[in-house]
């Protein structure tokens, strides 16, 4: 009897260890095939960007008098440092912006409200970037263009950016917060601290690794941000002496010549393109190295 | 031992099995160990008496606490000696914290919660709405059941509310902490590492840095959660021996399970029961009187029922 009740649970046992190995090979096959996509987009960015590097080097991205492919001139610089301001400006702004409301969720607002709002910032994050960029070319440009015109400009564009990557920053930081154990909020009350004191001394040191990935996160949208900088911008290849001056960036001069580059044109956009990835991984890297302490 | 039903408002069933358990411990109850338990505790006791006549730091009238309709503690009249420890002892869920957080106000942060009745700090009425909480609660401190260091270094424990409450001076700040970390003991443990982490401290030393970090303000009152249930019993005897210390210079309420630890260090002890639908004040004493000569039945089941 109890023979028999051992054989059947071993059987039992086998099958079932038989199809773990079924799930684990399925499982080992889909994770291969999202890791290759990654690899394989490297591998072909380097593989497109090879001829123009092989025939002019990496210098000439850095030091040719302007970018203009079909006369062989390369210089890549005014769309990187474009990339940079417009980037920097929006992650300054949209920092403190999002850190604030999710202050302002947590801990002061009515939870009606802070329900609500929550909401609306999600529903934030989900619009098209196609629509941030036309809102901003209707609105935004013509009212910039009264101030200051041309009215496409860094500044357009920095507006725009902080608005899209604004709820990234804003709900990780919420997430963050309220991650935080009651323990620390109730020894603050109890010490005597304010609603203030507490946020600053007790909650921002304790949510610190989460906010900083928020504003890596943050930081990786707002680089990669395409269709709305290329809409709000103006796209002159130029560094921009002011916030009113129109500039292109990275991502918006690929979107651009994309469509008609041939040879080494249509080379160097790809190696834009891994300058853009560079970015990126640095600051996956960088999210990697500060959650880990 | 004699009791009847009529002794309590609420005879529940758990209350007469209670009871029944009661009577075979009492039984029990005649070894030595017991005995002399109780002699030290006399000697204990004999010492407080010498005292002079302590005066009142903190008076509650009829205090009730809410929560949406339903009560956790109604009528609560008490005073509580200055400069003495006061334990409130009784089975869970009778109302002991939530008295104590009556009254530094934390209950405000306790959303339908509301309060009836009166506190008095001195002269101050603790329940007036107009009260400014950040100084009440500077001068009534608090001791949870869990250690809650903030995600700091040692030093900045101490160190932040101190400049939350307007010290800025380094140098005073500096000797505040070195004073208080010594007062708890902690100073020779800690004082090569004041920089590192002070979630990296043990549970009974995290325990008393957070009991450094409310002396370090200087409070009148300092009101203790069953503050050594989550520690080991070494830590636990540490910590107990340092509460004892704080005796004559802090008012000291201290919510405990453990009735032998109220035996050992309460000056006086006040037993919640849940009675009628809400926690109630039973029985108010001086340890030697409850402990000894309890006037009410639930009292004396209570103590005995435990063994010391």
């Amino acid at each position: 009897m109890t023979l028999w009740k051992l054989k059947i649970s071993s059987l039992f046992n086998r099958l079932q260890s038989q199809a773990d190995l079924l799930l684990i090979s399925i499982l080992r096959i889909l994770a291969t095939i999202t890791g290759a996509i990654v690899l394989f987009i490297v591998f072909f960015l380097i593989l497109e960007a090879i001829p123009v590097l092989q025939d002019e080097g990496i210098v000439p991205f850095f030091t040719d008098s302007s970018w203009n492919p079909a006369e062989g001139l390369y210089n890549l610089t005014p769309m990187l440092l474009g990339t940079l301001f417009v980037t920097l400006g929006s992650v300054l702004i949209a920092t403190p912006l999002g850190i604030l409301s999710a202050v302002f969720c947590q801990y002061y607002a009515p939870a009606k409200i802070a329900y609500f709002y929550r909401r609306l910032i999600e529903l934030l994050a989900g619009i098209p970037s196609v629509v941030y960029g036309f809102w901003g070319l209707v609105v935004l440009v013509p009212l910039i263009n009264s101030i200051n015109p041309p009215g496409t400009s860094l500044l357009a564009g920095i507006i725009i950016l902080t608005i899209m990557i604004l709820p990234t920053i804003a709900l990780i930081a919420d997430a963050s917060f309220a991650k935080i154990p009651e323990e620390y909020l109730i020894g603050a009350a109890s010490l005597g601290l304010s609603q203030w004191g507490t946020i600053v001394g007790v909650v921002f040191p304790a949510a610190k690794s989460g906010l900083f990935t928020g504003v890596i996160l943050e930081t990786g949208r707002a680089i990669g941000e395409t269709m709305a900088v290329l809409m709000v911008c103006g796209n002159v290849v130029q560094i921009p002496r002011s916030i009113f001056d129109p500039m292109r960036a990275l991502t918006a001069n690929i979107a651009l010549e994309m469509a008609y580059a041939l040879g080494n044109h249509r080379s160097a956009l790809f190696v834009s393109g891994l300058g853009l990835m560079g970015m990126i991984i640095i600051l996956v890297v960088a999210s990697e190295i500060i959650n880990e302490q | 031992m004699t009791l009847s039903k009529g002794d309590f408002d609420d005879p529940g069933d758990l209350d007469q099995i209670f009871l029944d358990l009661v009577e075979i411990e009492n039984n029990q109850m005649s070894n030595p160990q017991t005995t002399n338990n109780k002699q030290q505790i006399t000697n204990n006791q004999q010492q407080i008496t010498n005292n002079k006549q302590p005066t009142t730091k903190i008076q509650t009238e009829k205090l009730s606490l809410y929560y949406r309709a339903k009560p956790a503690f109604e009528d609560v009249t008490m005073s509580i000696a200055t400069g003495c420890i006061t334990a409130l002892v009784g089975p869970s869920g009778c109302g002991k914290s939530s008295f104590l957080s009556c009254l530094n106000r934390l209950k405000d942060l306790m959303p339908h919660a509301r309060v009836e009745g009166s506190i008095k700090l001195g002269d101050l009425e603790v329940l007036d709405p107009k009260l400014d909480v950040i100084a009440l609660r500077r001068r009534v401190g608090m001791i949870f059941q869990k250690p809650n260091p903030f995600p700091l270094s040692i030093w900045k424990n101490i160190a932040f509310p101190l400049r939350e409450h307007g010290i800025k001076n380094r140098e005073e700040i500096d000797s505040i902490v070195e004073t208080t970390l010594q007062d708890v003991g902690l100073w020779d443990e800690v004082k090569d590492r004041l920089k590192d982490s002070a979630l990296a401290l043990s549970g009974g030393q995290q325990q008393r840095l957070c009991i450094a970090r409310a002396l370090a303000l200087q409070p009148e009152a300092l009101l203790m959660d069953e503050p050594c249930s989550a520690l080991d019993p070494i830590s636990s005897s540490i910590v107990e021996d340092l509460i004892l210390s704080l005796r004559e210079k802090y008012t000291v309420l201290i919510v405990t399970h453990n009735l032998a630890q109220a035996k050992r260090i309460a000056d006086y002890v006040a037993l919640f029961w849940f009675q009628s639908g809400s926690g109630k004040l039973i029985e108010f004493g001086s340890g030697k009187q409850v402990f000894e000569s309890p006037q009410h039945s639930l009292t004396e089941a209570y103590i005995n029922g435990i063994r010391g």
